[in-house]
């Protein structure tokens, strides 16, 4: 169990003003300037061996993200920040941006410095009005203070740092359509390769981080890459904010230990499940776009990428919705299939034209509406979509409704029967 | 030069090569829909994944650079589950209206479906309903069968550079469109029809006219403006149901100018199908002896130095030989083809052939336009400068009148004064010219097509001198012409011998009645009052300008009618074929005029094709051989002289209607007066 | 919503009409200037959502053509794109609509915390099904996709706020007092402090300033 003085995010409710001297009371900004003069290969060194995984939902490795950047360009070369939160069930960034602003704008300019870039963009959400605000005026008391801009922090540093706003649109989080999105385009993911490393913002080599993993490499720079990956468990270091929605008492954000039981996460901070553990249903432990898994599952399986990878799930974004007996679970997952039809870009044929298809199977599967072949259908269409697309939204489609079919499929056969039923009855 | 393992078979391709290249270097066949090798990959319709050792999923080849070492299947259950899903995801939305498509027949995606596709449809949901959208009077839609390949929207943004269609809304709502139900302005639009793959976009005049298997295709030539584009004429009985495009990698590529495409219907419009003798002032029907009968009447007696010969935009050279032939057997040396009056002699032929050829303009690394506007007057040699534009370290300057190239131009004067300073090295351009390996200047026939026009052209002359346009395996001087005629003229010698006049001449000597007798053929450019005066034998096509005042119209062959040659702005001899008869009694022009030679005691002895071309061959070498372009001697040209300021003017100001044929088209007349009334929005916005 | 069509579709009420020219106030322009300083040169496209907004503030809430027109000559870029973007993103009203905008999340952490009943609040006060404005075309309701505050689901967007942790009587408090012409204390209607547990926190004790 993860020690309150391990915790990055000690203003992850807000309890304290965001600004940046309660910032720096709380230690952010302090020593900037030391460990920006490590150098770029010390910081992304660090970087490496303090094991931290990508917190957007892919978990790469980001020291050596971070590594792929190259050591010399003429020209500009670009961090950005992915804070187009969006994957159903996460809700963590939200809080880093409005709560700890400081720790975000921090961590741009060290991995600005560790990677040799010229300036950052923070691309946030559209719907984020208020925190966008929050976040612009934190960016300017940084600039204010000399902490960005020239010789940021009197590090000798150039950095510029700026807002993006977007408009209403998941796919921009995913980070190629992020930069479409950021060159004024609609956010349609690229062909990759090129990578974003090579070849990103107005075609200059990039990075694209997403906030929590920005936010938390100070506190790494500071206290070190030994202490972060002393916590939690090999390959899987580190602290996490989860999200826990839906149906446990007291829902909410909390930063704890990677590993950390689900069971204990949730009875620990959430209130346990509605109606107590034995009315759980089913989980999904990582935002919207990992499969779900059923109780039998979540009585014993840690958070964490590695682990939740073996019950064929994910860790994802840690956006942990809860499920209790009560849910029409096909439903729930219907609803998810419609999100990801509404939020296809359209480019891609299986993306396209695949979940809609998908959404509107999973419709007829709620009422039963079906044959009981169209099980094995549905799940034909998912791996027609799975691994074909351009990005992974398409996968992220698919691999919902393939957690219903594998855990859930009892459910879907018996709606099926239960409806010609009560057709022969009427008849 | 990476090395690819493709199903077991080593192959090596060039180094930028995709992995669909290498399996097609192979002998792989991938079946695709967004690709297109002239567009930017967009790797969108997925139908060409494979699968690649080492890499997790399926991979669009299309769009992964080969690299070396690479083990690629193109032939296994997972590429084949793969293909079969992804046309069954493009078949679920998609109507299966193939029975009364326009493409059917010539569909990828029916083709494919038959060979890669699902057999039955699992599909039980509705499918989506798109509404059609207008594009103009060129191009009909059917949206329910658009598979979102944007090949129609990176075409339009990359080749023909006009950014009017667009993809609006997201995912399964996605929609293929211009700014809100505009007409698309594009003169390459037509293309669009050819690169989408399946029936969504269609040729509007020819929608549901014809199904495709019905066509006689007879390959072509273009006459509509001197590119010489290759066409293939698609006809049913005696009639042009669709003319498209052929390739043609040194000329056309493989597209084709919206007039080229679009004006058959003028073929079929104001035709002259007969005959005619005025009467009492009146244009009368009569046989062809009659008519023929009526103009020997007319010369008989007449000195041979009050008859001239004009000879139109569209002429062939089978047909100029005979004039050529005839002129001089009447003893006339009053002769023009240069129906514009620019003062072209015959040698050297450098000043009047476009020098660095259409697939040059790939190799320049600087463009200077003088008094031209290449985009209206030779669409697709601009498109070939947009092209170069578009791979970078290329300039685009010009003296003349503004107009959107589609590519930036730096714009350095308006008219003669600049070209004669850049000529001098006086102008701050002149560095730049000079800074350059391999320059090249397009000179239109709008800079001299003018009273100081040889004067012009001495300037342009002296500007290549001093530039070193011409040098060693390179010769940047360009003339563009805008008559498919011209070159072919020119080669031909049909220019005033020795005492003769030219255009101006004649039109001065009709008007002093010097000159009587007048034979036009196919002369339409000219303002016809000029020529009233005389008696006026036109042969021609169509009752344009001149016909209402000839005295007697010969029915001539219009390009789609006749075995004929044609040499383009490059000097490139290339053979029309005839896909249908001429109409009525009309007949190939060179029969006529060997007819006419007859009737008037002045006999032409080449009566079949071949002896004609025997004797073309004998005037002009050069084009004995088809599609060979003879490379021009250099020298010197032009008339020194004093040049007037005005600015210069592009000799084509509606590029829609630019010929009887064009002319007499309703669907060019439709897109003339869009295209009028944008201009008049776009002045009332801006000005 | 389907087909790009532009034309005005419901009557104006109290919507901002649809207009023949748009350029932004005096003020607006200053602010868009100041949005293009943060992109390179060259690359002023990127200000296009930004601008949008701002445009689209301007007018009331929603994007008439001339609007998307001004901002695609603002930027230097094809109209056509402009209207791609317009369409894509679904901030962006391209038909009119009520000027407040109403928005109910209903994806599935929402949904299992009680969306629908914020919904049928939303559609007893407004008098309206979502798609649609309100009868006197003041409000403008609609579904919207995960809002990204799912730990403090059911959520509602209005204007620029988020009221979260709704039942089906806050939900309605809210729009009432909205429709009344205030604005309510945005936020939690629980009175839990953020997203920390309801009844306090289990964490971050320790911590000093
Ligand atoms: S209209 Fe044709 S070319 Fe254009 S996107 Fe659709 S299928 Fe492709
Ligand atoms: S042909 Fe490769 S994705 Fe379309
Ligand atoms: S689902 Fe409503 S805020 Fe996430």
């Amino acid at each position: 169990m993860l020690h309150d003085r391990d915790r990055i995010f000690t203003n992850l409710y807000g309890e304290r003003p965001w600004n940046l001297e309660a910032a720096r009371r709380r230690g952010d900004w302090d020593g900037t300037k030391d460990i920006i003069l490590k150098g770029r290969d010390w910081l992304v060194n660090e970087m490496k061996v303090s094991g931290l995984r990508g917190r957007g939902g892919a978990g790469f490795p980001t020291g050596l993200k971070w590594s792929f950047m190259p050591k010399q360009a003429d020209g500009p070369v670009y961090l950005v920040v992915n804070a187009d939160e969006s994957e159903p069930g996460t809700c963590k960034d939200r809080e880093i941006i409005r709560n700890e602003p400081h720790k975000l704008i921090e961590g741009c300019l060290l991995a600005g410095a560790a990677m040799g870039c010229t300036a950052g963009y923070i691309y946030i959400r559209g719907e984020f009005v208020q925190e966008a605000k929050i976040l612009q005026a934190a960016i300017d008391e940084a600039y204010a203070a000399g902490l960005l801009g020239k010789n940021a922090c009197g590090s000798g540093y150039d950095f510029e740092l700026y807002l993006h706003r977007g408009a209403g649109a998941y796919i921009c989080g995913e980070e190629t359509g992020l930069l479409e999105s950021l060159e004024g385009k609609k956010g349609q993911p690229r062909l990759k390769p090129p990578f974003p490393a090579a070849v990103g913002l107005y075609g200059r080599p990039t990075t694209v981080n997403n906030v929590e993993t920005i936010a938390v490499a100070p506190t790494i720079f500071r206290r070190g890459a030994a202490w972060f990956a002393g916590l939690g468990r090999p390959n899987n270091t580190g602290t996490k904010i989860f999200c826990i929605s839906g149906h446990v008492n007291r829902p909410c954000t909390v930063e704890e230990e990677m590993g950390i039981p689900l069971k204990t996460l949730l009875e620990k901070h959430a209130g346990g499940v509605r109606g107590g553990w034995d009315n759980l249903l089913a989980v999904i432990p990582g935002g919207s776009s990992v499969p779900l898994i059923p109780k039998e599952i979540c009585d014993t399986v840690r958070m964490d990428f590695d682990s939740l990878r073996e019950v064929q799930s994910g860790l994802g974004t840690a956006g942990v919705i809860v499920m209790d007996r009560s849910t029409d679970i096909v439903k729930a997952i219907a609803r998810l299939s419609r999100f990801y039809m509404h939020e296809s870009c359209g480019q891609c044929t299986p993306c396209r034209e695949g979940t809609g298809w998908l959404w509107r199977m999973m419709e007829r599967m709620a009422e039963g509406e079906a044959e009981l072949a169209e099980i094995d259908q549905l799940l034909d269409v998912t791996k027609e979509i799975e691994g074909h697309t351009i990005c992974a939204l398409g996968d992220a489609a698919a691999w919902p409704v393939q957690g219903l079919i594998r855990h859930f499929r009892g459910e879907l056969e018996r709606r099926i029967r239960d409806r010609k039923l009560l057709a022969r009855q009427a008849a | 030069m990476p090395k690819l393992t493709i199903d077991g078979q080593l192959v090596e391709v060039p180094p930028g090569s995709t992995v669909l290249q290498a399996c097609e270097a192979a002998g792989r066949e991938i079946p695709v829909f967004c690709f297109h090798p002239r567009l930017n990959i967009a790797g969108n319709c997925r139908m060409c994944l494979v699968e690649v050792e080492k890499m997790p999923k399926p991979q669009a080849s299309c769009a992964l650079p080969a690299a070396d070492g690479m083990v690629v299947h193109t032939n296994s259950p997972t590429v084949h589950k793969a293909r079969k899903g992804v046309l069954e995801l493009l078949l679920i939305n998609h109507p299966l209206d193939c029975p009364i498509c326009d493409q059917g027949g010539e569909c990828d995606l029916q083709d494919l479906t038959l060979f890669y596709g699902p057999d039955k449809s699992r599909f039980k949901e509705n499918k989506r309903p798109v509404a059609d959208k207008y594009l103009g009077p060129l191009i009909s839609t059917h949206m329910t069968r658009c598979i979102h390949c944007t090949r129609c929207i990176r075409f339009l943004n990359e080749i023909a550079g006009v950014e009017e269609l667009g993809a609006v809304h997201r995912g399964e709502h996605m929609e293929i469109t211009t700014w809100v139900e505009a007409a698309l302005s594009s003169e390459l639009q037509g293309n669009i029809i050819d690169l989408c793959p399946v029936g969504a976009l269609n040729s509007k005049p020819y929608e549901y006219r014809a199904r495709t298997w019905e066509l006689k295709k007879t390959e072509s030539i273009d006459v509509l403006d001197a590119v010489g584009s290759s066409i293939r004429i698609d006809s049913r009985g005696n009639e042009v149901m669709r003319i498209l495009p052929r390739l043609h990698e040194d000329v056309n590529e493989e597209w084709l100018a919206d007039k080229s495409r679009f004006a058959y219907d003028g073929l079929k419009k104001r035709r002259l199908d007969v005959p005619m003798v005025r009467r009492d002032g009146k244009l009368e029907p009569v046989d062809w002896k009659t008519a023929l009968a009526a103009v020997a009447e007319r010369a008989r007696g007449l000195a041979a130095d009050r008859i001239a010969f004009l000879v139109g935009d569209q002429a062939d050279c089978e047909t100029m030989v005979l004039v050529k032939e005839l002129a001089a057997r009447l003893g006339t040396p009053h002769l023009d083809c240069r129906q514009d009056g620019a003062p072209l002699e015959t040698t050297p032929r450098a000043q009047y052939l476009f020098n660095t050829t259409i697939a040059g303009i790939e190799q320049a690394d600087l463009c200077l336009l003088v008094g031209t506007n290449p985009r209206w007057e030779a669409p697709l040699v601009n498109a070939r400068i947009r092209k170069r534009w578009r791979r970078g370290g290329f300039v685009v300057a010009r003296i003349g009148a503004l107009f959107d190239l589609t590519y930036p131009v730096q714009d350095l004067g308006a008219g003669p004064a600049t070209l004669e300073e850049l000529a001098n090295g006086r102008h701050s351009f002149a560095e730049r010219l000079a800074s350059v390996e391999r320059p090249m200047l397009i000179l239109g026939t709008g800079a001299i097509a003018r009273p100081d026009g040889a004067a012009v052209l001495a300037l342009a002359h002296r500007l290549a001198e001093n530039a070193r346009l011409v040098r060693e395996g390179w010769n940047g001087f360009n003339l563009l012409h805008t008559a498919a005629a011209r070159v072919g003229g020119l080669e031909l010698g049909l220019v005033p011998g020795r005492g003769g006049r030219d255009l101006a001449g004649i039109l001065d000597g009709i008007e002093r009645g010097e000159i009587e007798l007048v034979f036009a053929i196919g002369v339409d450019e000219i303002d016809p009052k000029r020529l009233e005066k005389a008696f006026v034998v036109y042969l021609g096509t169509h009752g344009d300008r001149t016909a209402p005042i000839a005295s007697v119209i010969l029915p001539g062959a219009a390009y789609t009618e006749k075995n004929a040659t044609w040499v383009n702005l490059e000097g490139r001899p290339q053979r029309g074929r005839l896909a249908v008869f001429p109409p009525g009694e009309a007949k190939e022009d060179w029969r006529i005029l060997r007819a006419l030679s007859e009737a008037m005691g002045a006999l032409v002895p080449l009566d079949t094709l071949a002896r004609v071309r025997e004797r073309m061959a004998e005037l002009a070498p050069q084009l004995a051989e088809p599609d060979r372009i003879r490379r021009a001697e250099w020298g010197s040209f032009g008339r020194p002289g004093p040049v007037d300021p005005a600015p210069f003017v592009s000799p084509v100001r509606d590029y829609w209607r630019t010929c009887p044929i064009s002319r007499a088209s309703a669907v060019m007349a439709e897109c003339s007066a869009l295209a009028a009334a944008r201009d008049r929005a776009a002045t009332g916005t801006h000005g | 919503m389907s087909g790009p069509s532009l034309g005005p579709k419901q009557p104006y009420g109290a919507m901002a009409p649809d207009v023949a020219t748009f350029a932004f106030t005096a003020e607006n322009l200053e602010e868009a200037k100041r949005i293009l300083a943060r992109y390179p040169a060259g690359r002023q496209a990127s200000a296009v959502l930004p601008l949008l907004h701002l445009a689209q503030a301007q007018h009331g809430g929603w994007l008439p053509k001339a609007a998307l027109d001004y901002v695609a000559d603002f930027l230097g870029m094809a109209r056509i794109r402009v209207y791609e973007v317009a369409t894509f993103y679904d901030m962006f009203n391209i038909e009119p609509v009520g000027r407040v905008q109403v928005r109910v999340c209903t994806t599935t952490p929402c949904w299992l915390c009680g969306s629908d009943a914020v919904l049928r609040a939303a559609r007893e006060v407004l008098g309206c099904e979502p798609g649609q404005s309100s009868p006197d075309g003041r409000f403008f309701l609609r579904e919207f996709e995960c809002l990204g505050a799912c730990a403090n689901a059911p959520v509602l967007w209005i204007d620029d706020h988020f009221y979260e942790d709704l039942t089906y009587e806050t939900a309605r408090a809210v729009l009432e007092a909205v429709v009344r012409g205030e604005r309510p204390k945005p936020g939690p209607q629980s009175g839990r402090k953020g997203s920390m547990p309801a009844g306090g926190k289990t964490t971050l004790f320790e911590v000093g300033e």
